[in-house]
């Protein structure tokens, strides 16, 4: 079971206190906008085997939405961070970076 | 190939069982090929049967990088039925079923196919209006299934619960063909027969890379050396996007575990597949006498083949509730499959934007069902370029907005 802190109030639960929200950072597009971007928006995500950023919503606590970035393979939950942000902060990137030398990047 | 009979076992029998043939071959492989399939599930065992035999097209490989059928082919609950709502969902899944009635002979291998009956419980108003609008799609579909009442519900399954407390049994949808099949021996079937057919099948060879040029595929690179080839399939399930990505395009798919369990085996008590979506659990008896048990997938991507605790859970309750007797049975293993879900809860057997490679992915939680009649679409694709199966599950339905909504047709996961 994946354990989780809230950035917010702090509080770390197990994911049942948590609700999964999708990947995180996707841009949005909207009318005036390609038919493949629209698509791409839609439907296309990274589905990466390794390091995923994604939204959960802390449901039964404080309610608030917030960021995790998480490994797919391993479970590993390198780090939580607020919602109102359009990318990860640098030092978490940092983290992941020490921990995972192959990974791409965000 | 020697056909397996009653005689045959006959005459082992007499000779000591010393003259029994590998199932299929072990060959090394060539350094090229026309087709290459790479995922040696059922799907892909089934592309390169009617490949071969419906299409004459010989010169296949099937590339598997653990072992032929242990990917979610010998992780599903082996349920088969096709009352689907809509058109394109219900040709495919009739196709399949329909093919799984004489499985067994054509392959001229046991899948101990079983025509048990599959019930789908209705559980709320809604769920009842949505299963009667299904019957009456698949009357005109020409697919055999009916509502049956609570009563007759009680009838087919004496040990079910059908007043509650919180969802009385309210009516079901009933398709008496449809049923289960032992998964590992459909892919053990198709493995042989297309063995016997020419293709190669290699496992313990894992794609590590896709070489494409300016026109489309030239071929993967393995960890057992480079095979050149002109078409390639990518049958990988919950892989599918990483195989995607060695060629260079995306897939709006996501990878998610889905899990099931088994009870310890007991006498024969439920002699169909009962699923119960409302309350999300289903169930059915296996020959061995264990309860086969299904629930609900995880709500974010992973790739581990376990899936969260909570959900063992939430689907044990669901069922106890469902069926008291069953309350106190230890259960005896629980495990985990990587499915790969659509936007629409629909599969996709399509071209893509490399030429020369097709894919074959987005079964989600239902592709067990389907194994006949997708490899049998799929083959038709490779070969001649469209196939009147597969052709409304193409890749740009998610360009054209053309969806095949069966996530709200089923309302869960299907």
């Amino acid at each position: 079971m994946l354990l989780l802190t809230c950035p917010h109030c702090g509080v770390s639960g197990d994911e049942t206190e948590f609700a999964p929200g999708g990947e995180a950072h996707l841009k949005r597009f909207g009318p005036g906008s390609s038919d493949g971007e629209f698509e791409t928006y839609l439907f296309y995500r990274r589905n990466p085997k390794g390091v995923h950023f994604e939204r959960w919503r802390h449901a039964f606590g404080c309610g608030k939405w917030f960021h995790a970035a998480r490994c797919t393979v391993t479970m590993e939950v390198f780090g939580t961070y607020p919602a109102d942000v359009t990318e990860p902060p640098a030092e978490l990137v940092e983290t992941i970076r020490a921990k995972r030398p192959e990974w791409e990047g965000f | 190939m020697k056909r397996y009979s009653a005689f045959a076992i006959a005459k082992e029998a007499l000779g000591y069982h010393v003259g029994w043939e590998r199932a299929w071959g072990n060959p090394e492989p060539k350094p090229e090929y026309e087709v290459v399939i790479v995922g040696a599930g059922g799907h892909g065992l089934a592309t390169a049967y009617y490949l071969a035999k419906n299409h004459g097209i010989t010169n296949v490989v099937v590339l598997e990088k653990g072992w032929l059928g242990g990917g979610n082919t010998g992780r599903n609950t082996t349920i088969i039925r096709s009352n689907y709502l809509q058109d394109p969902s219900a040709e495919i899944f009739e196709l399949s079923r329909r093919l799984y009635e004489d499985l067994s002979q054509k392959l001229n291998f046991n899948i101990m196919f079983s025509p048990r009956g599959v019930l789908m419980l209705a559980q709320t108003e809604h769920e009842l209006r949505a299963w009667e609008r299904t019957a009456h799609a698949n009357r005109l579909f020409g697919i055999e299934s009916e509502m049956v009442t609570p009563e007759r519900i009680k009838r087919i399954v004496p040990i079910i619960n059908i007043e509650g407390p919180r969802y009385p049994v309210l009516g079901g949808l009933w398709q008496a063909r449809g049923g289960t099949a032992r998964h590992d021996a459909v892919a053990w079937g198709y493995a042989r027969a297309a063995s016997d057919l020419g293709v190669d099948i290699i496992q313990q060879c894992e794609v590590t890379g896709i070489d494409r040029d300016e026109h489309g595929v030239t071929g993967v690179r393995t960890s057992r050396g480079a095979i050149r080839c002109k078409k390639l399939c990518i049958v990988v399930a919950g892989h599918s996007g990483v195989l995607a990505d060695m060629a260079g395009f995306r897939l709006p798919v996501e990878s998610v575990p889905l899990q099931a369990l088994v009870s310890e085996p007991i006498k024969p008590c439920i002699d169909c597949v009962v699923m119960a979506n409302t309350v999300h659990g289903y169930m059915s008896q296996s020959d061995k006498g264990e309860l086969v048990i299904g629930g609900g997938a995880d709500g974010y991507n992973a790739y581990t083949q376990r899936g969260s605790f909570q959900h063992v859970e939430e689907t044990v309750r669901a069922l106890t509730e469902t069926f008291p007797m069953i309350s106190r049975l230890r259960m005896l293993r629980q495990w985990g499959g990587i499915v790969d879900m659509t936007g629409d809860r629909s599969p996709i057997i399509s071209k893509t934007p490399v030429p020369g490679i097709f894919i074959n992915c987005g079964w989600g939680t239902g592709g067990f069902k389907a194994i006949p009649g997708s490899g049998w679409a799929m083959a038709g694709l490779v070969a001649k370029g469209e196939d009147p199966v597969a052709g409304p599950f193409s890749l740009d339905r998610f360009t054209e907005g053309r969806m095949i909504d069966e996530s709200v047709a089923a309302a869960v996961a299907h």
